[in-house]
């Protein structure tokens, strides 16, 4: 531990955790942070720094996603499951044909939406399961801020589909090659896929005019929208990359902001709620807190490299989790 | 995290035998657990919480390269798979019968997170020793499936007269003479023949010799009881003889039975080079890359061990396609002759504007 170096740490404050396997995401439940695990189980730990394991897959989970009241998982044995802040978990749906759950998403109002293959699945407010099916695997997902709208990432571009609007035919988006990760800007008038290759790619929904992001070194794995969603955070890099969408034409021929540049790739990265920092975690086991204002850094945590492969703020900004690849984890009091 | 999972990949037309061989690797008591990724149309008889469908998705990458394929489903299915990475030691990919290689391998190399997890070990293609010259003719697939292959198990050649088999063999020869050719029965090779066998390792690229050329006919091995099989791997090193005949293909001696014909399919065929003359790095580089580059959509493989000049150390390379991968090897021994072998496997291939352009990379 070489934590005395000049530049200010919070090492001494981390509630540390060391899970079975490998730890893919994390998400909040309140104050309580939940390990998701690569295989089977969250690891959740109270208030009071207890752990408990819940179990939810039977096998390994894929994909996952939190709202800060619940958790949404989906596994390798084709079922879509909700654990809530009582720590009781539910399957919402199970794939009829137990096929691979690959993506899951919340969108507004407790719906969420998950996919399996080609196909897109929504549960609606009124608990009724729609699906749409996209012409390849489905790459990512993601509601619209505002509106019942899920964005479908797949090969060749991005669908956007209204559920609930049965007449409405779904608007694809195309740019060749295979989309990924997706996410629409806060004030949705941007839908931003992350690619097969390193590059991002965008669209201005309002004139479909296209928007290409490039000189990643890595696929791009990790987005998060800063504060108010001035800026969306990327990984993917040496550093981190931050797209400027404030003003009248978003990224559109400005140069994105570099920050926190280290001789490791930068995987994760997560955003905080209310103020202007992300946190960043990189392939080497290094954590940091970025000020965006003015770049300052705050060494969270250094690990022994292993790649940190989950960073999640709690909804209230006050805590950090991280998780990492060997299953070492940890949560720390901001403040 | 910790060493890379080995991935065979097996290929073969419909009704060879893949399935067969499949089920064999699923259930014989080898001591090792095997993720399986099979195609939609698979029919493999285990349950196993480990066996996993595909839909065969094949991408092109965005750079312009027209050959740069990868299949999305794998990239997709492996990261899943490695979730569970404690649970198996090795994944096999089995493809349809009218599925393209190129994309499979070349996933591993194009896709930098697969390839971080993962390595391809060998292509492992079975054969219809009854129908393999048919599909030869009528069916592309099946005719690149034999180029790409490491392993070809030539199956069910219970149901063929030597003649017959002679033949077959000829026609896989004119087409792919450096893959390890087993011939089976119910797809009864002993199965370290099959997997693990390190293809596309750097380290064992020497085999690219054409086998069925070498001492006697050990590649032809085959038995039925994996117990008491013991591995014929000499194949490694050993020196030629300096006035070896330079084009091997047209080689006789030691070839068994006297029965072995020699073809030349009509559009898909190897160029082996050869020469002792050291290259240099400063001609060779720049033209195997153009070579690739222009040539790279009919070149289905590549192997080649190189001497370079000043330099202690043997070069190896391989390729698929447009992508090359190559490094320095290991110190040239003493006793082996330092020579330069490359082969080339594909389609309607510029062979003479490959060898000329070969011969200028001399030092």
């Amino acid at each position: 531990m070489n934590d005395t170096q000049a530049a200010p740490s919070l090492s001494d404050r981390i509630h540390r955790v060391e899970a079975s396997s490998p730890i893919v995401a994390v998400h909040f439940l309140g104050r309580s942070p939940a390990f998701v695990l690569g295989e089977e189980a969250l690891l959740v730990v109270d208030a009071d720094g207890g752990e408990l394991r819940l179990p939810v897959h039977s096998g390994a989970i894929l994909s996952s996603d939190g709202n800060g009241q619940a958790i949404v998982t989906g596994g390798d044995d084709g079922r879509v499951v909700v654990t809530d802040a009582t720590m009781t978990s539910a399957a919402a749906a199970t794939d009829d044909k137990r096929r691979w759950i690959d993506h899951v998403t919340f969108g507004p109002d407790g719906t969420l939406a998950w996919s399996a293959g080609k196909t897109a699945f929504v549960r609606n407010t009124r608990n009724e399961i729609r699906s749409n099916e996209v012409a390849s695997t489905v790459g990512g997902l993601a509601f619209a801020p505002k509106g019942f709208r899920l964005a479908i990432a797949h090969y060749n571009g991005a669908t956007l589909w209204f559920p609930n609007m049965t007449e409405a035919r779904p608007d694809t988006f195309s740019w060749q090659g295979s989309h990924l990760g997706v996410t629409f800007s806060r004030d949705g008038k941007y839908l931003m896929t992350a690619m097969q290759e390193p590059v991002l790619h965008g669209w201005r929904l309002s004139d479909r005019k296209d928007l290409r992001m490039s000189g990643y070194a890595a696929r791009v794995r990790s987005m998060a929208w800063t504060a108010g969603g001035d800026y969306l955070a990327t990984s993917g890099s040496d550093q981190l990359i931050l797209w400027p969408f404030k003003g009248k034409d978003g990224p559109m021929g400005k140069q994105p902001k570099m920050l926190a540049p280290y001789s490791a790739r930068l995987d994760v990265v997560a955003a905080h709620p209310a103020h202007d920092i992300v946190a960043v975690g990189y392939a080497d086991g290094l954590v940091l807190l970025v000020r965006l204002s003015d770049g300052a850094e705050i060494t969270v945590r250094k690990l022994e490299k292993v790649a940190v492969t989950a960073l999640a703020f709690s909804a209230d900004g006050h805590r950090l989790a991280f998780g990492c690849e060997n299953g070492e984890g940890g949560v720390v009091d901001l403040g | 995290m910790s060493e890379k999972i080995p991935v065979t990949v097996l290929t073969g037309y419909l009704g060879a035998g893949k399935t067969t061989l499949l089920n064999r690797i699923l259930s014989e008591p080898h001591g090792k657990k095997y993720a399986v990724i099979v195609n939609e149309f698979g029919e493999i008889g285990i349950d196993n919480d480990l066996v996993v469908n595909s839909d065969e998705e094949v991408f092109e990458m965005n750079n312009g390269c027209v050959c740069c394929t990868v299949r999305g489903d794998l990239i997709r299915i492996i990261e899943g798979l490695m979730r569970r990475r404690g649970k198996f030691d090795a994944i096999v990919v089995e493809t349809t019968g009218l599925a393209d290689p190129a994309p499979v391998a070349q996933t591993f190399f194009l896709d930098a997170d697969v390839g971080e997890k993962a390595r391809l070990d060998a292509v492992v293609t079975v054969a219809d020793a009854r129908w393999l010259r048919d599909r030869l003719r009528d069916a592309p697939e099946a005719k690149n499936q034999i180029a790409f292959a490491d392993v070809i198990v030539l199956n069910k050649i219970d149901l063929v007269t030597p003649d017959e088999l002679a033949e077959v063999e000829a026609r896989i020869r004119a087409i792919n003479p450096y893959a390890r050719l087993h011939r089976t029965e119910r797809a009864r090779v002993p199965l370290s023949e099959v997997l693990d066998r390190n293809a596309f390792d750097l380290d064992r690229i020497l085999e690219i010799e054409p086998a069925f050329l070498g001492e006697a006919d050990h590649d032809h091995h085959h038995c039925d009881d994996p117990g008491h099989c013991h591995h014929h791997d000499h194949h490694h090193d050993h020196a030629h003889p300096a006035d070896h005949d330079h084009d091997h293909r047209h080689g006789h001696d030691g070839a068994p039975q006297g029965a072995l014909k020699h073809y030349h399919d009509e559009d898909m065929q190897s160029v082996s080079l050869r020469t002792g003359k050291p290259l240099d790095p400063d001609k060779f580089f720049p033209w195997v890359q153009d070579l690739v580059a222009t040539e790279g959509p009919k070149i289905l493989r590549s192997k080649g061990i190189l001497s370079f000049k000043n330099d202690p150390d043997r070069f190896v390379f391989q390729g698929v396609h447009m992508i090359l991968d190559g490094d320095h090897q290991r110190p040239w021994r003493e006793d082996e002759a330092r020579e330069s072998r490359i082969v080339f496997i594909g389609r309607d291939l510029p062979e003479e504007k490959i060898r000329q352009g070969f011969e200028k990379c001399a030092a």
